[in-house]
């Protein structure tokens, strides 16, 4: 092999595994990728049904119902609109009425948001900050006591 | 007293640090061999002085002294003394602590074993590495002070986060530290070879242990976080593409790139301008996760305890030191002469393969973990990338890696035999397509865990076919001195085969995930469950009181075709302070798999709603990194390194003036 050859083959599988990779991005952010809305959001933008997304706000105090089996069914809120949630399965240690929640899933044709999970990543100081910055936009930080004590940490965010 | 005796520790080592940045360097430039020692002394203070600031804070946890803020925000009296210790690296302040207390022992270290490294050199890089100190010190000083009193102390603290009072935080957090933190030492080398001028192959041996044992560190602080999150979060899961895993995923990757690329830089003088660049990339890598978890900017599970207000000085902090690196990279870059180029098919040929797909499953990982807040900062969108985006990427360009990884392994340098090599190679890979065969006939299912699983066997055999060579190197027949040549081998050989066996150890565990069993159900004292082939009865349920917690407990047995083989008590924890409930799954190793049971919320009538999995092979995920990381240890202890580096040394400090 010359010099020559020695070079391209180097520069070649460089390139080639440059592309593989490059491609592979490309294809995998188009297709792999999860928008997250919060409620007020979700009912500006006329999301379809079917597409998958994210929604976060506070679970709507006195809205939360067991249903049968595993399933529950609860609206989400951010004091602009209100997004009727179902989910089947056992929802996280964090999960409560007045906290935050972020559930991800679709729509249905009826405007029910079939979550397949559901996370409440956070303790009575935190809460995701999607949800926080949501709720900001919306400027229902001081509603209600539950929002009182994330407010100043999500202050500090900005 | 004590903690104002750590506050003023902390700010002179400070001081000391910005002392190592000046003398060395200057000692550096003018020669001076007085200057430059002062680079030991001042980095073996630091350290001292760093250590007892900590060790001040840690005595104001243990003595739940609740005129420190950080105290009262993450302590309290009846919290178990494991978790006083540990809880003081649980808190933004106190990691950060952690990291200069690391940072700081890195640089001793540096400063106490590199006797071997050129004078010039290591003056250099100890003064980069003092100024890491200096950046991280006035870091904590000026954003993050561990030490600030408050003038009414309560009586009672707030408590550490439950999610967090577990052995795993005793253990995780310094393993993980050790690793990232350890990366500095290579990055300095670096930086200070740049500076000097010094850039031959005998760079790549000074740097070898060092990124070695940085690299075991990260594997096992990984494998232990992966874990952690597995036992305690109770989904079941052991790696979530979650940006904070990502982040200590990324220099992994490169890092392991790094062993590899820097074997070709020792022996054959060649790749020197990427082994310096991936030297600079990995630690680079490691400020980047650090910039991640302590800013604030993502939203991830671990976020528990970040203040974003802090992100703008790390922020700072990244780009000098990356920035910094990569200007000086610039520079010099093109004045290092390469070593030649290589045949495609030869150790090195292959090494470079590795180098090219490390990196670029390590710039999938870097993007699907950037992207959102790119985007985000671009255009206000907000998006998350899942587990899907990775699967897609990393996938397939790791997936090479691991057929090509044995093959590498069996090639000459130089110029090698590729039909040679894979000659040697069929009798395994025949064994990997029975293997897959069999898991088939055994668990029949997803075809992705069967392939896996195959692929696993492969790699695990294949890594021991290059010993077998040199231990039979005329077949097993004529096998004379057989039991001589495999005392000779050096350990490095059975680094090498442990490290990649460790990587199919831990394939076959995640192949193995495919074949796992799930169910939710509601769990009554008496009822029986069959999860898998295993049969679980709750025998009892009962109430206790922690020492800051209550507890329901539900008592279960394990049997297996009516025999019972095992017992355990996956429990609910409430946790007064923080009004916090957090799951202890209950977990049972069984064959190398595991029965995990977590269980959710009371409901009225006195049952709980539970999640129970059956994991085969599940263990292995785990006990593979452990693998590869005694594999790490073996290469690590390989005399003929020290020697090598030693008898360099000798000839380098004659060729020098003065030492």
């Amino acid at each position: 092999m010359t010099r020559k050859q020695k070079r391209l083959t180097l520069i070649g599988s460089a390139v080639g595994v440059l592309a593989l990779a490059v491609g592979l991005i490309l294809f995998a952010l188009r297709d792999n990728v999860v928008f997250f809305y919060g409620p007020g959001e979700l009912v500006e933008k006329h999301v379809g049904a079917g597409t998958r997304l994210r929604i976060g706000g506070l679970v709507k105090t006195g809205t939360l119902v067991h249903l049968e089996g595993k399933s529950v069914k609860f609206e989400v809120t951010d004091g602009k609109a209100d997004v009727p949630v179902t989910y089947t399965g056992l929802l996280p240690d964090l999960f409560k009425e007045g906290q935050g929640v972020v559930a991800e899933g679709a729509l249905d044709t009826a405007g029910v948001f079939k979550a397949d999970s559901i996370l409440a990543k956070h303790d009575e100081r935190y809460m995701p900050r999607e949800v926080a910055d949501a709720l900001k936009k919306q400027g229902v930080w001081q509603e209600g006591g539950a929002a009182a004590q994330p407010a100043k940490n999500a202050g500090a965010a900005q | 007293m004590i903690i104002e005796t750590g506050h003023f520790a902390l700010a002179l080592a400070l001081a000391l640090a910005l002392m190592q940045v000046v003398l060395p360097f200057w000692g550096a430039r003018t020669r001076d061999a007085n200057l430059m020692a002062t680079a030991r002394p001042l980095a073996l203070t630091q350290f001292a002085l760093v250590a007892l600031a900590y060790a001040a804070l840690t005595w104001a946890h243990v003595v739940s002294d609740f005129s420190l803020v950080n105290v009262i925000e993450n302590s309290h009296s009846t919290k178990p003394m494991i978790y006083k210790i540990s809880g003081v690296w649980g808190n933004h302040e106190g990691s950060m602590m952690l990291w200069a207390l690391i940072l700081t022992l890195s640089g001793a270290a540096m400063a106490l074993f590199s006797r071997a490294i050129p004078p010039r050199l290591l003056a250099d890089a100890t003064s980069v590495q003092g100024l890491l100190s200096v950046a991280f010190l006035l870091f904590i000083l000026l954003t993050s002070n561990p030490f600030a009193r408050i003038e009414t102390p309560p009586m009672e603290g707030n408590d550490l986060n439950p999610i967090l009072q577990d052995p795993g935080l005793a253990i995780h957090p310094p393993l993980l530290y050790l690793g990232y933190v350890g990366f500095s030492i290579v990055f300095s080398l670096a930086a200070g070879a740049l500076i000097s001028g010094r850039t031959d192959a005998a760079f790549a041996r000074f740097i070898r242990p060092w990124t070695l044992a940085a690299w075991i560190f990260l594997t096992l602080g990984i494998a232990m976080g992966s874990y952690w999150a597995y036992y305690t979060l109770g989904w079941g899961g052991f790696w979530f593409w979650d940006p904070v895993e990502n982040a200590s995923l990324l220099p992994w990757l490169s890092g392991t790139a790094l062993l590899h690329s820097a074997s070709v830089m020792e022996k054959r003088e060649s790749l020197k301008v990427w082994t310096i660049f991936l030297a600079i990339l990995t630690f680079s890598l490691s400020l980047l996760g650090t910039f991640l978890v302590r800013s604030g900017v993502l939203t991830s599970v671990h976020s528990f305890a970040s203040d974003p207000t802090r992100g703008l000085f790390i922020l700072g902090i990244l780009v000098l030191f990356i920035g910094g690196a990569l200007f000086l990279f610039m520079l010099r870059a093109p004045t290092l002469t390469g070593g030649g180029l290589f045949a495609p098919i030869s150790r090195e040929g292959f090494l470079v393969v590795n180098n090219l797909l490390l990196t670029a499953a390590c710039a999938a990982v870097f993007i699907g973990t950037l992207y959102p807040l790119a985007l985000e900062a671009w255009n206000g969108s907000k998006i998350t990338v899942g587990a899907p985006f990775f699967n897609l990427t990393f996938g397939p360009l790791f997936a090479p890696i691991l057929l090509l990884a044995p093959l590498g392994q069996l090639l000459a340098w130089k110029r090698a035999d590729l039909l040679g090599a894979a000659q040697r190679l069929w009798f395994v890979a025949a064994l990997g397509l029975v293997a897959m065969l069999g898991f088939y006939a055994a668990q029949g299912g997803p075809v992705i865990a069967v392939i896996g699983a195959g692929v696993a066997i492969y790699l695990m055999t294949a890594s021991f076919v290059e010993i077998w060579g040199r231990v039979f190197p005329q077949g097993f027949r004529k096998r004379a001195n057989a039991f001589g040549r495999l005392a000779g081998l050096p350990l490095s050989a059975w680094g090498a085969a442990l490290a990649h066996a460790g990587l199919g150890v831990t394939l076959l565990g995640l192949a193995a995930t495919g074949w796992g069993v799930e169910k939710i159900t509601k769990v009554q004292k008496g009822e029986t469950y069959q999860v898998g082939p295993y049969a679980l009865q709750a025998t009892s349920i009962e109430a206790a009181e922690g020492p800051n917690y209550r507890e329901a407990i539900v008592h279960m047995t394990i049997s297996r075709d009516g025999k019972e083989v095992a017992k355990f008590d996956p429990s609910k924890r409430f946790f007064k302070t923080r009004q916090m409930a957090t799951s202890q799954a209950g977990i049972v190793t069984l064959n190398l798999g595991q029965v995990y049971v977590a269980v959710a919320e009371q409901s009225a009538d006195g049952a709980f709603d539970a999640r129970m999995y059956w994991k085969p092979f599940v263990s292995l995920i785990w006990l593979g990194a452990l693998v590869m990381s005694f594999g790490g240890a073996l290469s690590l202890a390989d005399r003929r390194l020290r020697v090598g580096v030693a008898r360099r040394a000798k000839i380098l400090a004659s060729a020098q003036p003065a030492e």
